[in-house]
């Protein structure tokens, strides 16, 4: 690892000071994306800037049909969160799927969406529930956030504050595990909002990181049933391929995990 | 050099570390404890969880740092008086363990889990949750078996 | 006290260190004033040094040294050595091009170390790693082993031309040897006259060992008589220290102590002699200071020796009453950029003869090419050899059944071996066995009869269930030294040694030269010992892995414990009881034949007079009032050199279901049934065969340590891509059941366990898929996009 100078900041306005000063710094929270790529010194931050204890970016709530974590809440709490369980709990079960326990000990939603990994869980929900995220500068809508791989609407230096999710009348996530790294080969979330439209959002799946399968929800959106799926094609040719799949079969686990998800929904 | 200030297995410590410095590098280097593993570099084995604050985390991808102030216990310190932790003794009874290199990292997984889901846990369950946890020797089937026996006399 | 000895479960005495933090491991040994080295690496498969600039690097703070292989060179440090010698069928010898420890002119392998780097600190060696400025002019790489062999294929090393002796001119460039057992023109005239004959082509998937604890090394040097400690990662440290000294010259023998500490997992991947070990010698030297270094796992991944990269065409003929007639086999092996220490022995003695499995099949040949590729050097890994032997034959049996509409275990039934010993047309002579016991037990444990029913089930919930067979063959303890070792290639004796001290105060040490990295042995040998006085093991003290202390060994793989190692420790026991009875006697004013022992006393039969063995082992070393015939001390030395290999077997049942949506296999059922001779810790032995089982299991559905074909980088190059099998990947229910027919050819009838459930188990899941997806084209490992394919393309053709 290269040198870095760590920072704990007791606030988020400190926090952005602290980072706008530096030469090439970084946020952290979990730090289990961050930290191990600097041990592989694929980064090599002049200054880390840690976010975890701000209890500003903290806690779990519901009110008025929309549920807000704050950006360095836990995936253990939020899977374990009973507030999560009740009004979303596609959300909750999601977020019991991210890594594995000890990840979910320390990763943090915050953390988990900017740095947009095309694999990662937690894009899927946000952008299938239609959530807004609160940066400590304004408010960015899930379908404006997530701009292509590893990359966000997020500028330089601006934080996470929360994310607030709209509680959907009803929500699955399947998720297709990439075997050896347990992130996403194919993730999709299906939410049916209070207003009856659906939204399907796919994460590990695309060229571009994760997208809305458009022609899936038009397939729902007259019937809300698995069937309707399998007259959908999905073209292969948006989709990631590596080894450990191609793109051809993520096209196809689009389909299974979608119809999965509607299937899980009822 | 920043200074580090931590209870380690009950102790108070403070150590002098650079901030680039891993949790685990601590523990091994300047603290001695040993039984604390790195068998991968991608955050994936397990074999490095320690407790802070009594949740199960890695320490390889924790640094030193990040720790201030916070109560770490290691597998050296989950034994009192001499006798075993019922986590360990199930280790031992159900052959757990062969080699012995990713058990400290089992054990603590084992132990997390009871925190997390309680005492009784059923073959299912432990599986799924030792998803963090790499053994190239047990093929697994034993570990499954101490996991659940330990947990019960949690 | 009973309970202590042979055959009883008792729980490991190893394992409160390992439980509580306490084991001592390379990585865990630190001493004063110890420097770190960090290796430059090759980032390309095939390139030549064009130059090396040290000069930034070694202004870095903290740099002590940087070491290059001309510097090595210089100081009369030799390459890295195979040492098992291969001669191919038209008599040259195998072609083994120099392996410089540090990279020289030339890299073969990405990962190949060219420079080390040694500094106060390891963070600091990584910055001035990073800082060397090597320049390459990079060649074009090949790592498919077929691909190897073609006329336009990079020539990775350079030899002599040979011409005269090979078939077209000379030898393509990257052959190491082309090498056959068995008799060609009497197969191929089986074959020819057979009423049926069943072909298969396979590949035999690369797999990374990976163990957990990754390799490591801690090197210290005396400077005032030049005496060298090594603190290594190392399964056989007698080995190591004669090819470091004797083949290597980096430390004279009688100046070199090579401890091996706690050694976490091996898999063979420790059996080796790597560049680091050498590396780290020297620079300790010339720094005067201990130099240790710690493999990282990506490090581990490039480094370490990978297993398996085999390219198989079989064929099998059957008479009309299905009655197997002869088999062919033409094997390409890859060995990787340069030989490893037993590359050679793998895809030839460890592999050919196992090819006639558990049946009698009169005519066998096999013809195995080994290849230089721009990939890591590939030798033994758990099995070595058999593996890729029982997944030919296994496979090609299942796929004869299917094509000739006959049931497949009463295929393999027909054939078995019956009569022992039996004399295979390939070498070995089996032991001992029941092949048809395990069969029999094997299908009744998995209610073969009943799979109909569940396949039916199965179906009424979308899934394909699948049931798959694999009978295997072993061959365990690497021995005799005559025929196996001096007869055919070996450079090395494959006996075992064991020393017995029996202490003034009666307790006892068993030294012995295997190594365990896992394996039970402080309890194993514990038992045996506890069992010929019937002490309890808490009075036995197991010592392995210092050179210092144990006087000779050749160390653990293939199973040479059991057959080689309790052997010894058998056999000096014998001489240890002996001498005691001899001292009890004289005790007892008694005759010797009178003398039994039981519960760590020494009796006269049918009397009451009795001594204890501490009674025996002071009178021993007090030696005040023994007769002069008799020797003070009760310590005793025994080598054990085998007459023959043992051959361990089995018969496997696994059965899967396929979600034919996503292509993935669950395996639902695992039945072994495991004759390894007699026992000494039976959950010991289970628990090897657990490990063995998911060891295969990986292999079959989940590792497979991929390289791009272009650039030659290993892509499955950490855990995130290269997949270890997990607790979720246990199959959903496992069952074991033990046969013992005991192996004449040593003291304890043990045959060895080590390897058979990463042997057995690759083809007998393989089979279950093909079974359940009624399509021979799947590829090891088997994973869900294989699996999809080969439904989409049933699909299609349906």
């Amino acid at each position: 690892m290269y040198q870095t100078r760590y920072h704990r900041p007791g606030s988020v306005a400190e926090a952005a000071e602290l980072l706008s000063k530096a030469e090439d710094g970084r946020y952290v929270a979990g730090g289990h994306t961050l930290i191990p790529t600097m041990k592989h010194r694929l980064a090599g931050p002049s200054d880390l800037v840690d976010l975890s204890r701000l209890s500003e970016l903290k806690g779990i709530s519901e009110k008025g049909g929309t549920v807000t974590i704050g950006a360095a809440t836990t995936h253990y709490e939020v899977a374990s969160s009973d507030a999560v369980r009740k009004a979303i709990p596609a959300l909750a079960a999601l977020a019991g799927m991210i890594g594995d326990p000890a990840v979910r000990n320390r990763g943090t939603i915050g953390g988990s969406l900017a740095n947009n990994d095309p694999g990662a869980d937690y894009p899927a929900a946000v952008l299938g529930l239609g959530a807004t995220i609160h940066t400590d500068k304004r408010k960015i809508e899930a379908d404006d956030f997530f701009t292509g791989l590893f990359t966000t609407a997020l500028e330089e230096g601006e934080i996470i504050v929360k994310v607030s999710f709209p509680v959907p009348k009803k929500a699955a996530y399947e998720k297709f595990h990439s075997a050896a790294s347990r992130y996403a080969l194919t993730g999709v979330f299906v939410a049916s909002a209070k207003d009856g439209a659906v939204r399907v959002a796919v994460t590990g799946a695309g060229a571009n990181g994760v997208f809305r399968a458009a022609d899936i929800e038009k397939a729902l959106s007259g019937k809300a049933s698995s069937d309707a799926i399998d007259a959908v094609s999905i073209d292969p040719s948006g989709l990631l391929s590596d080894i450990h799949g191609s793109a051809e079969y993520r096209a196809n686990l689009v389909k299974v995990m979608a119809k999965r998800a509607v299937d899980a929904i009822g | 050099m920043t200074t580090v200030g931590m209870t380690v297995n009950g102790d108070p410590v403070s150590v002098e570390t650079e901030d680039r410095t891993l949790l685990v590098e601590v523990l091994r280097d300047q603290l001695a404890l040993t039984g604390t593993h790195v068998a991968c570099d991608t955050s994936q084995c397990g074999a490095c969880l320690v407790l802070i604050d009594g949740v199960a985390t890695k320490s390889c991808t924790t640094l030193a740092v990040q720790a201030d102030g916070s109560e770490i216990q290691t597998i050296e310190g989950l034994a009192k008086d001499g006798d075993l932790h019922p986590m360990q003794a199930a280790f031992n009874e159900n052959h757990g363990l062969q080699c012995g290199f990713c058990t400290p990292g089992m054990i603590m997984a084992g132990v997390d889990m009871v925190r997390r889901l309680g005492k009784d846990l059923d073959d299912e369950t432990i599986r799924s949750e030792l998803e963090g946890n790499i053994c190239r020797c047990t093929g697994y089937v034993n570990i499954v078996k101490a996991i659940k026996a330990g947990a019960a006399r949690m | 006290m009973a309970n202590d000895g042979i055959g009883a479960s008792v729980p490991r005495k190893e394992d409160r260190r390992f439980t509580t933090g306490q084991g001592t491991y390379t990585g865990d040994v630190n001493l004063a004033g110890q420097l770190h080295a960090v290796f430059v690496r090759s980032p390309h498969a095939h390139a030549h040094i064009k130059s090396v600039d040290l000069s930034e690097a070694s202004k870095m703070p903290g740099v002590v040294a940087i070491h290059t292989g001309e510097e090595l060179e210089a100081g009369g440090i030799n390459h890295l050595i195979c040492g098992w010698a291969i001669t191919s069928k038209n008599g040259s010898g195998m072609r083994m091009g120099p392996y410089p420890p540090l990279a020289i002119g030339k890299v073969r392998f990405v990962g190949q170390p060219i420079v080390a780097v040694v500094a106060r600190s390891r963070d600091q060696a990584e910055d001035a790693a990073e800082a060397v400025q090597i320049d390459y002019e990079t060649l074009p790489a090949v790592t498919n082993p077929v691909d190897a062999l073609k006329p336009d294929a990079p020539a990775i090393h350079e030899f002599e031309a040979d011409s005269s002796v090979w078939e077209h001119g000379r030898a393509p460039s990257n052959l190491i040897f082309d090498w056959e057992l068995g008799d060609a023109a009497a197969t191929d005239n089986a074959i020819k006259s057979a009423k049926h004959v069943v072909k298969i082509d396979l590949v035999n998937n690369r797999v990374v060992p990976s163990a957990m604890e990754a390799r490591a090394v801690v090197a210290d040097y005396r400077s005032s008589d030049g005496h060298f400690t090594l603190w290594n990662t190392t399964q056989n440290p007698h080995l190591l220290r004669v090819v470091l000294s004797a083949f290597i010259n980096v430390a004279p023998e009688h100046k070199l102590r090579i401890i091996a500490p706690d050694v976490g997992g091996g898999f063979g991947s420790k059996i080796f002699t790597y560049s680091e070990e050498v590396v780290c010698l020297w620079a300790a030297k010339q720094a005067g200071k201990p130099v240790k270094w710690v493999s990282g796992r990506n490090e581990a991944f490039l480094t370490d020796a990978h297993g398996r990269d085999h390219v198989t065409t079989a064929e099998i003929a059957f008479d009309d009453d299905y009655r197997m007639l002869g088999l062919k086999v033409d094997t390409i092996a890859n060995l990787g950029g340069y030989m490893s220490l037993f590359a050679s022995l793998i895809p030839t003695y460890l592999y050919a003869p196992l090819l006639s499995g558990q049946y009698v099949i009169p005519n066998i040949h096999v013809n195995v090419r080994a290849v230089y590729t721009n990939t890591v050097p590939v030798d033994a890994v758990r099995g070595a050899g058999r593996p890729e032997a029982t997944y030919v034959l296994e496979r090609l049996i299942e796929k004869a059944a299917r094509e000739l509409g006959v049931d497949r275990a009463e295929l393999r039934r027909k054939n078995f071996v019956r009569e022992f010993p039996y004399q295979t047309p390939v070498l070995w002579k089996y032991d001992s066995g029941n092949y048809d016991g395990l069969l029999t037990k094997a299908l009744a444990a998995s209610k073969w009869d009943d799979f109909e029913a569940r396949k039916a089930e199965a179906a009424k919930r979308g899934k394909l269930r699948g049931i798959g067979l694999s009978c295997y063959i072993e061959a365990c303890g690497v021995a005799p030294s005559s025929a196996e070792g001096g007869a055919l290639g070996a450079g090395v004796g494959v006996w075992e040694m064991a020393e017995i001290k029996v202490n003034p105060v009666g307790t006892v040490e068993v030294l012995v030269g295997t190594l365990g990295h896992g394996q039970g042995h402080e309890t194993t040998y514990a038992q045996i010992a506890a069992d010929r006085f019937g002490i309890p093991i808490d009075s036995v003290s197991v010592i392995e892995g210092d050179t210092d202390k144990v006087q000779q060994g050749m160390g653990t793989y293939g199973s040479r414990t059991a057959g080689n190692g309790t052997s010894a420790v058998y056999r000096a026991l014998d001489k240890i009881e002996a001498k005691a009875k001899k001292i009890a006697a004289h005790l007892l004013e008694a005759s010797e034949e009178d003398i039994t022992i039981a519960n760590g006393e020494f009796s006269v039969s049918g009397t009451d007079r009795k001594v204890t063995l501490t009674d025996v082992s002071l009178a021993a070393y007090t030696f005040h009032k023994l007769p002069k015939d008799i020797e003070p001390g009760l310590d005793e030395k025994a080598y054990f050199d085998p007459t023959d290999l043992t051959y361990p077997a089995g018969a496997f049942v696994c059965e899967v279901e396929i979600d034919p949506a996503t292509g993935t296999t669950e395996v639902v059922q695992f039945t072994a049934v495991d004759d390894f001779g007699n026992v000494i810790n039976p959950m010991i032995v289970e628990g090897q065969v657990h490990g063995g089982v998911m060891h295969g299991l990986g292999q079959a559905l989940l590792e497979e340590a991929k390289y791009d074909p272009g650039s030659g980088q290993l892509i499955a190059g950490s855990y995130m891509d290269y997949c270890m099998p997990r607790a979720h990947d246990l199959p959903k229910s496992f069952d074991h059941a033990f046969q013992k027919t005991p192996t004449p050819n040593n003291p304890l009838g043990l045959k060895g366990c080590g390897e058979a459930g990463a042997i057995g188990s690759p083809p007998a899941i393989i089979n279950a898929i093909t079974d359940a997806l009624g399509t021979e084209d799947i590829s090891m490992p088997a994973t869900p996009e294989k699996i999809w394919r080969a439904l989409q393309s049933a699909g299609q053709n349906a």
